[in-house]
């Protein structure tokens, strides 16, 4: 198993009000899952998507990653998983304004393993070809489509081999044709073993998954 | 091999924003290149002020009469003045540590070579002044004991009025008329430039303190502007002064509890208040210093707050993708150290390029101290640390999500 919740639990304080984000979600994703979380907006798929990406602190409950229990782990040791264990894929695609799709790329590199300017360049250059964008790669993300943008982030989250990709909402910005491009890259990505866990509300973008999961008020149903 | 990346990561974060960066170091540059310009032109007025003052002779001190109407006694009867040569001679006489005196006698007059005329001033001395001056004879013969005693008509020129009299003509010889009387150039001065204060040393005419006193002023009396002496060692000084004072005090007959009716005066003493000056020049600069530098701080503390605000998404991207918060606290420090030292760096270079501009226009001697640049530069660095540690901990302090999801 790759993930492990054990009733995971989030309760956000708003002043005297305690909000029950999540309440005890239990789930096992193996390696090589392609998961797609599907929810109406308010049922907690995002925190769910916030607390695998150890963005959000779960109030509750147990998380292993890889073998590893993050839960408890301080905010620098959860940026080190961050960097090494995943990559995020973002509906509003997340890109640097002003600055060249490889530089983009490059950026998770410069807060992992020390690495050369020229293993970098190599790394970014490797995964924007791959990703069709051999000839885009000093362009800014004004001068590309959206589809190129959301490509080029998911080259970025690519370039630390993580084990793991999370997407939320990846075709929430894009037409429909750009859209399959991404969930096409997805699926060739998933065949290579990744894992990738998605959040979506579009059943035909979950249908391109191996398998979906509903949540409503903060629990898998 | 962490702080190089991070250098690298800021650096391209303000080369993004290059018209804003540039803008926003304009306080810290102007601040330090002000100060650098005005160090320059004040290092170098007082230093080229203390080289002119060792060309006024060496081992100087100046006796003064004191003041009119506060002397106690006046000299022997009959004088208006109570300094008078035969004081500098006695000087001469009995204190060891003196080596040469001589009286001066101010005047100024209108000269007059043939068609030529020149107005100027007129110095009458004693045979004691060349070496006290440490001043050198171009051409002719100084003056000699005789002629102090009989008050002849003879004149010593400087440069500036060779030039204007004679101009080019060889001067030692001829006859010259001041106030209409003959007066016969025996010798030539050599150059010796400006003085401390700016006023020429070359314009002026030597003569006779007697003729000074007896021909150009009709006077009877004895009583002098000033005595020059020269001291066999500035070591000495304080027991030389010592012996000056009591020597006139007697000469004078002041009572004990009287005070000086004349003054002594010598170089360490204008050395000194040049260095006051300075000293006082160079704090009041370092407080305007201080204050523009407090205020290009506050200019970059500002835009680094705008920066982290407008950055926002930015800095939840880089959480995400693996920056701890001391990744994202030293990206935004080190942004406002480079923003305040390039700044620093702009500032010395313009600082420079302005005093070596005014020193070029006015003449000015200027002096660009290694001092002065280092410490602009620590100082510029330090603002940035100052004033941007804050906004970095803002930065730091961000939630990812939050940050994420801001728009």
């Amino acid at each position: 198993m790759l993930i492990e919740l054990r009733h995971i639990s989030k309760i956000y304080h708003v002043g005297e009000i305690d909000i029950p984000a999540l309440g005890d979600v239990s789930l096992d994703i193996a390696r090589g899952d392609f998961l797609a979380i599907m929810g109406a907006s308010g049922s907690g798929k995002s925190t769910l998507l916030n607390v695998l990406g150890c963005l959000d602190q779960p109030s509750g409950g147990e998380y292993w990653l890889d073998g590893q229990e993050v839960g408890g782990l301080n905010s620098d040791a959860l940026a080190r998983v961050r960097n090494r264990k995943m990559g995020f894929v973002f509906q509003n695609f997340n890109l640097l304004t002003r600055t060249s799709a490889l530089e983009n790329v490059e950026l998770p590199l410069y807060y992992g393993v020390p690495s050369t300017r020229e293993e970098r360049r190599r790394k970014a250059l490797a995964l924007l070809t791959r990703l069709g964008l051999g000839d885009r790669i000093h362009h800014h993300p004004s001068q590309l489509s959206g589809g190129q943008q959301q490509r080029v982030a998911i080259a970025r989250a690519l370039v630390n081999d993580p084990p793991l990709i999370l997407a939320d909402e990846p075709t929430g910005n894009l037409d429909s044709r750009s859209g399959d491009d991404i969930m096409r890259i997805f699926k060739e990505l998933n065949e290579e073993g990744i894992t990738l866990v998605m959040v979506t509300h579009e059943p035909d973008i979950a249908a391109c998954a191996k398998r979906t999961i509903h949540m409503r008020d903060g629990a898998v149903v | 091999m962490i702080t190089v990346v991070t250098f690298r990561i800021a650096m391209r974060a303000l080369r993004r924003n290059k018209g804003r960066s540039l803008l926003t170091t304009l306080g810290i540059i102007i601040g330090i290149a002000a100060v650098i310009a005005v160090v320059a032109v004040g290092q170098g007025a007082s230093v080229s002020m203390k080289e002119q003052i060792s060309t006024m002779g060496s081992n100087l001190v100046m006796i003064f009469p004191g003041s009119q109407h506060t002397g106690g006694f006046r000299g022997g009867a009959g004088t208006q003045q109570n300094l008078t040569a035969e004081d500098g001679e006695a000087i001469l006489r009995e204190c060891h540590y003196v080596a040469a005196m001589t009286p001066i006698v101010r005047s100024g007059a209108q000269v007059i070579y043939h068609e030529n005329d020149w107005s100027t001033s007129i110095q009458g001395i004693g045979t004691g002044y060349l070496p006290v001056r440490n001043w050198d004879l171009a051409d002719g013969e100084p003056f000699s004991e005789n002629d102090m005693h009989t008050a002849v008509r003879v004149c010593i020129l400087g440069q500036t009025v060779v030039d204007q009299l004679f101009a080019g003509e060889d001067a030692v010889g001829k006859t010259i008329r001041i106030r209409n009387m003959v007066f016969r150039v025996v010798g030539v001065l050599t150059r010796k430039g400006s003085a401390a204060f700016g006023q020429d040393q070359d314009d002026t005419i030597l003569v006779p303190w007697t003729t000074t006193r007896r021909v150009l002023q009709n006077s009877p009396f004895n009583n002098v502007n000033q005595l020059l002496l020269g001291l066999t060692s500035m070591d000495m000084l304080a027991q030389a002064r010592a012996e000056i004072t009591g020597i006139l005090r007697q000469r004078h007959r002041l009572a004990p509890d009287a005070e000086d009716d004349f003054m002594v005066m010598d170089m360490t003493e204008i050395t000194q208040m040049i260095t006051k000056v300075s000293s006082m020049m160079t704090m009041l600069l370092t407080v305007i210093a201080s204050i523009s530098l407090i205020v290009g701080g506050i200019g970059i503390m500002n835009i680094m707050l705008v920066s982290v605000t407008e950055r926002t998404r930015e800095i939840g991207l880089r959480m995400a993708v693996g920056a701890r918060r001391r990744d994202i606290l030293l990206q935004f420090l080190v942004e406002a150290v480079a923003l305040a030292g390039a700044g620093g760096v702009l500032g010395i270079l313009l600082g420079i390029g302005a005093a070596l501009t005014v020193s070029h226009l006015n003449h000015w001697p200027v002096l660009v101290s290694p001092g002065a640049i280092l410490l602009a530069l620590s100082f510029s660095a330090g603002v940035g640390v100052f004033f941007g540690f804050y906004p970095a901990w803002r930065a730091a302090r961000l939630s990812p999500i939050e940050s994420l999801r801001h728009e």
